[in-house]
């Protein structure tokens, strides 16, 4: 056989079924000659080293500028990839008790977490020159100021959608001013805390994740580990405060959109005029759906942020690591604020509410 | 084939480069032969890693051009400018390998994309490149968060190498080495520049990398190429740059622990 031309990577691989074909075809052939090859790199070599069944054929010739690529093929021998064990039912087993063990072990390090956050806060409280107060201000601005205008437009049609989808069926019975009560009592009880929850731990807390996960990347928490600063009162800490103050405000200010938005839609499709709204609110709505309200956000905004700054502190050194963590921060973190929400549902049942 | 083959596999022509108001680059011009390995060296923040980030194409010049084996590295179709991409590797600092992969899925990478499709090719081929950095099929399974800071950089080279480049870039290719290990690679480096005839551009301030593996030197300083020529050449340009750079105790000492290991 006499080869000629290039033999690489570039002019091969569009070609090479067809040509391992041909070259099976004249596997058998004793001879070779490659001095016509003008070049061959390591996969045109190795083409030729499958077809010739991973040995030199007896006769070949070989321009000496070739002989190294072949020289290494022969060094690889036929060095193989280590190799996986298959996948058994015994494994399933144990990947079902692993996965539990994380579990146990995603509690106890939430408990350690949560534990070190008390005692340095205790820490703290005997030591107040060491609050970090200038990073609690720094992310209260960044958590609560800046979710404003989103957390305005998305409660704002929500209320317009509530309030219109109501005042359909309302007028159909003639009940034209319950609507007052419909949307006090749902957007300030139960749907402005966890719509602004759900907003805050898709924005905030993903953020909260990510940071510190990039963190553990680039080892700045080391850094800060061998300065002697606790990674718990100047990252932590401030987070879970600023969050814990911001999410009540942001309840708040949510809430009032909303209702604003559902006082609107109430103008437009029943002909109520926002005095008599503004006046009929607080004697449908009493004033502990309020306080409900607001409580709900601050333990919300709280477990948010508890739950991101663990995820965070879980990552591992790589982009892997980091994106798995940021995603199950979020959805733990929104599980969890609606785990919580049903608790204070039960728990509060016979508080606040006008009708029972 | 031939006169493809002696065009110069990078051009700079009247480069400048900006950033915000300062001027880093200003008019460079640059040729590197086929064959030669080719060193970047000047003080910090005289954009010796910005020059390289031009030649591939992640950073554009504020003026003037790059050109790659004689076409400038954005001319034509899509197709053209991956056809060109694909005659170059390049070793990143950090190695930069997928972290969600593992070391032969990182080597198969660009084998993948490139359209290589059997997989008991894909497996030889990834096993004689690691073999070629000298890595043995052992740690193919490994990820890049389990490997020792000289293995990242030794599978980053058999990734760079694997589509059979005509050029390679190393950004600091022993930056985070101790010099025992640093200087395994440099040989490793070496060897495989001759095995391949590739032509070899990099960056390093390492004065021992540079001894060992260069044939030309491009001196950067104050946003122009001082010099450029053989490192005996350049150590006989008188400049205060080159005098603090290559003359100090420190330096002669480097330099020739790096000629003895040729």
């Amino acid at each position: 056989m006499v080869l000629s031309g290039d033999w690489t990577l570039s002019v091969l691989n569009p070609r090479c079924v067809d040509i391992r074909r041909q070259l099976e075809a004249v596997s058998g052939a004793p001879a070779w000659d490659l001095a016509g090859v003008s070049r061959l790199d390591s996969f045109g070599a190795l083409l030729l080293w499958r077809a010739w069944g991973r040995r030199r054929p007896p006769q070949l010739v070989l321009p000496e500028a070739l002989e190294s690529v072949f020289g290494r093929l022969a060094d690889l021998g036929d060095a193989s990839l280590p190799v996986e064990p298959p996948y058994r039912f015994l494994d399933a087993t144990a990947h079902l008790g692993r996965l539990l063990l994380g579990l146990v072990r995603h509690l106890g390090q939430f408990v350690v977490l949560v534990g070190q956050l008390l005692l340095d806060l205790l820490y703290l409280l005997r030591n107040r020159e060491h609050w970090p107060v200038r990073e609690m201000s720094a992310n209260f601005y960044k958590v609560g100021v800046k979710a404003m205008p989103v957390t305005a437009l998305v409660g704002f049609l929500i209320g317009v959608v509530m309030s219109y989808l109501s005042a359909l069926q309302l007028r159909a019975l003639g009940a034209d001013t319950f609507i007052v009560n419909i949307l006090g009592l749902g957007i300030i009880r139960e749907l402005g805390p966890v719509l602004v929850s759900v907003l805050v731990a898709g924005r905030s807390g993903s953020a909260m994740t990510a940071q510190l996960g990039v963190m553990r990347v680039t080892e700045e928490i080391d850094a800060l580990t061998t300065m002697g600063v606790s990674r718990y009162v100047r990252l932590v800490l401030p987070k879970v405060v600023a969050l814990t103050l911001a999410m009540p405000l942001l309840t708040l200010w949510g809430s009032s959109v909303a209702i604003f938005g559902g006082m609107v839609s109430a103008y437009v499709q029943l002909d109520m005029s926002f005095d008599y709204f503004l006046n009929a609110l607080p004697r449908a709505v009493p004033v502990a759906n309020l306080v409900i309200g607001l409580v709900k956000g601050a333990v919300f905004g709280l477990l948010i942020a508890l739950v991101a700054c663990h995820f965070g502190l879980r990552v591992k050194p790589n982009t892997e690591s980091l994106s798995a963590n940021t995603t199950a921060s979020v959805v733990t973190s929104i599980t969890v604020v609606i785990l919580v929400d049903a608790v204070f549902a039960i728990v509060t049942r016979t508080i606040g509410l006008p009708y029972r | 084939m031939n006169a493809a083959r002696n065009t110069l596999p990078v051009e700079l022509k009247g480069l400048s480069t900006r950033f915000g108001s300062t001027w880093v680059h200003r008019n460079i011009d640059l040729a590197v032969p086929v064959g030669e390995v080719v060193a970047l060296v000047g003080g910090s923040g005289t954009g010796k890693t910005t020059l390289l980030r031009q030649m591939v194409g992640l950073l554009r010049p504020a003026e003037g051009e790059v050109r790659l084996f004689g076409e400038p590295l954005f001319a034509g179709s899509r197709a053209e400018q991956l056809a060109r991409r694909r005659r170059f590797g390049m070793l990143f600092q950090q190695g930069a390998l997928f972290s969600a992969l593992n070391v032969f899925a990182n080597v198969a990478f660009p084998l993948r994309e490139f359209g290589v499709s059997d997989e008991a090719m894909l497996r030889d081929l990834v096993l004689l490149k690691l073999a070629m950095v000298e890595l043995g099929p052992e740690v193919a399974l490994r990820m890049p968060a389990e490997l020792s800071g000289g293995m990242i950089k030794r599978v980053a080279l058999a990734r760079a190498l694997a589509l059979e480049p005509e050029l390679l870039l190393l950004d600091e290719p022993t930056a985070g080495l101790d010099p025992d290990r640093s200087a395994g690679f440099v040989r490793l480096i070496r060897a495989l520049q001759k095995a391949l005839g590739l032509t070899v551009v990099l960056v390093t301030h390492d004065l021992d990398t540079l001894a060992a593996l260069a044939t030309r030197v491009a001196v950067l300083s104050e946003g122009r190429i001082l010099a450029f020529g053989p490192l005996d050449e350049i150590m006989t340009v008188q400049d205060p740059f080159i005098e603090r750079f290559f003359h100090s105790e420190r330096s002669q000492a480097a330099l020739a622990r790096g000629r003895s290991e040729i």
